[in-house]
């Protein structure tokens, strides 16, 4: 048998399917209300906070810090249980936006703290890659 | 503003087994949980004349509930939000018996989740089909992750410990064992070591998702309940003294950027139900708050306003929240709650259940006295995106 494979976002959502093809080319992106100039993530329609049809794709520097974190022990899926532990944390971009990655630190999952500034590492897949962090 | 006692638990029934073993489905169980409620309160089926459903049962909910029972009713209520479902249904319920759109509300809730191996609990992944989903299901977050993360942050922010957090689960387990039904589900569920638990043995038990450990988690069960919801004319001629619902709030809370992740929507519904009720946290005997894991409970006991936000380590601590110490503060889940005596999946019936149980003086760690609960359901996940349920209960 194969070895298990990461679990990938489908490229067919209508709101998150731009962030994802934008990954192909290493870029992480966000969107913003050209309006009321709120940041918006996930990818949505509209605005969350005016209800505004013009969101416009901004990109970030891929910078941030580790809002909260877990290390993950117990797994439903085969290729994360080969992966535990592993952390799992809420990022904040220095952009504003707030979203979910892995934290792969040199030394092991232990060594992520809140606060800590970490730096998106892209990893390749065929279609689309996928943003994990690193200490920055 | 003046009390309104305008719709009251009349009836009530749980399930007794937390493992069916294929046996039975969630339809069926939801069915024989009808049954025994409508007993309870002296009614039948002909008196019911609306149905709250989360749809758990299969099929069209709302529609399939009232063909599988035979019913016909006039209000079909079909809000799913999760474990707070039953709370949302209390309050529309509420809304709707004294709005006079109906007299007799009937609430059921079966689940198969044990027998099913459903991974809802400490390895699932919980969630899915929401753009959302597809934004983060690549990093591996798991359900107990998700509240894990928010404990993370709660320590960090407030310097809240593992020992504060246990206390959760250690009192938790103390009324379980007074309950032959959560022993029994215990050794159903084949527990390793069924007996009261102490803070070393919560904190020494093994690392699901730092910094939650596995007696911090809740069971996966089967399970199912039913409650029985009547107007005030009806209440009064039941078989059981009336449990009246007195106020009742509802929110919603998801990720924000810069959010403060600590504060669950119990602070929004929490304000709305003792607002309604006239009453204060202060003034509660029993506290039902629903104990998906200890993260949930500290969380919204403070959102709550039992306590200070960030206060609620050192404001659990020592065993305050025991049956047997009412002068303290609040019984917390005298039922022993999802960590110990049933969790299939949606536990929000057996918070109302439990609360009704202790106003009418029929729990197995009674409170003398008690007059007045309060039951919060939390719906989703409480790290990411959930919905609180908070409904205050009161006797006569």
């Amino acid at each position: 048998m194969a070895d298990p494979t990461r679990p990938l976002p489908s490229l067919r959502d209508l709101d998150t399917q731009a962030f994802w093809l934008a990954t192909k080319d290493k870029r992480l992106t966000y969107q913003q209300c050209a309006d009321c100039g709120a940041v918006v993530f996930y990818p949505r329609r509209r605005c969350t906070a005016c209800l505004g049809a013009n969101l416009v794709w901004k990109e970030s520097a891929g910078q941030g810090t580790v809002y909260t974190y877990s290390i993950v022990r117990q797994s439903y899926h085969p290729f994360f249980r080969s992966l535990a532990p592993y952390a799992v944390a809420w990022i904040d971009l220095d952009e504003g936006p707030r979203l979910v990655s892995n934290v792969v630190a040199i030394e092991g999952p232990a060594s992520v703290r809140i606060g800590m500034r970490v730096k998106v590492r892209w990893e390749e897949h065929e279609a689309l890659c996928v943003p994990l962090f690193e200490p920055a | 503003m003046a009390q309104a006692r305008d719709a009251a638990i009349v009836g009530i029934h749980e399930f007794p087994s937390r493992d069916v073993e294929g046996a039975l489905s969630p339809l069926q169980i939801k069915a024989e949980c009808a049954a025994r409620a409508l007993a309870d309160a002296g009614l039948g089926l002909g008196d019911v004349d609306a149905i709250y459903d989360a749809g758990e049962g299969g099929g069209m909910a709302g529609l399939n509930i009232a063909e599988y029972f035979g019913l016909k009713p006039k209000v079909i209520d079909t809000t799913g939000v999760g474990g707070s479902s039953y709370e949302f249904h209390a309050a529309h319920a509420k809304r709707d018996l004294a709005g006079g759109r109906a007299r007799v509300a009937l609430l059921t809730y079966g689940s198969t989740a044990h027998s099913n191996a459903r991974a809802i609990g400490v390895g699932g992944r919980g969630g899915g089909g929401h753009p959302a989903d597809n934004m983060d299901s690549f990093a591996g977050m798991t359900l107990v992750a998700n509240y894990a993360m928010v404990a993370q942050r709660h320590m960090f922010d407030y310097g809240t410990t593992s020992e504060q957090l246990a206390e959760i689960s250690v009192v938790t387990r103390h009324h379980a064992m007074r309950n032959p039904e959560a022993v029994k589900a215990m050794q159903d569920l084949e527990f390793l070591d069924i007996r009261e638990t102490t803070l070393a043995d919560v904190v020494g038990s093994r690392m699901i998702a730092d910094p939650l450990h596995l007696l911090e988690c809740c069971m996966i069960s089967d399970g199912g309940g039913a409650v029985v919801i009547a107007a005030a004319d009806v209440a009064r001629d039941c078989a059981k003294p009336p449990v009246w619902l007195l106020g009742a709030g509802e929110a919603t809370a998801y990720p924000e950027n810069g959010g403060d992740l600590t504060t669950s929507a119990a602070a929004q519904s929490g304000p709305t139900a003792f607002g309604e009720a006239g009453v204060r946290p202060d003034e509660i005997d029993i506290a039902m708050i629903y104990d998906s894991f200890s993260i949930t409970v500290l969380t919204i006991l403070e959102d709550l306003g039992f306590c200070a936000k960030g206060e609620g380590g050192a404001w659990v601590s020592g065993g305050r929240l025991r049956f047997d110490r009412p002068n303290d503060g609040p019984a917390l889940n005298t039922d022993g709650g999802g960590l110990s005596s049933n969790h299939p999946g949606m536990r929000g019936i057996f918070l109302l259940i439990e609360a009704a149980r202790q106003l009418r003086g029929e729990s197995c760690s009674q409170v003398e006295g008690a007059r007045l609960a309060v039951a919060h359901g939390n719906g989703g996940m409480l790290g990411s995106r959930h919905c609180a349920g908070t409904v205050i209960l009161g006797r006569d």
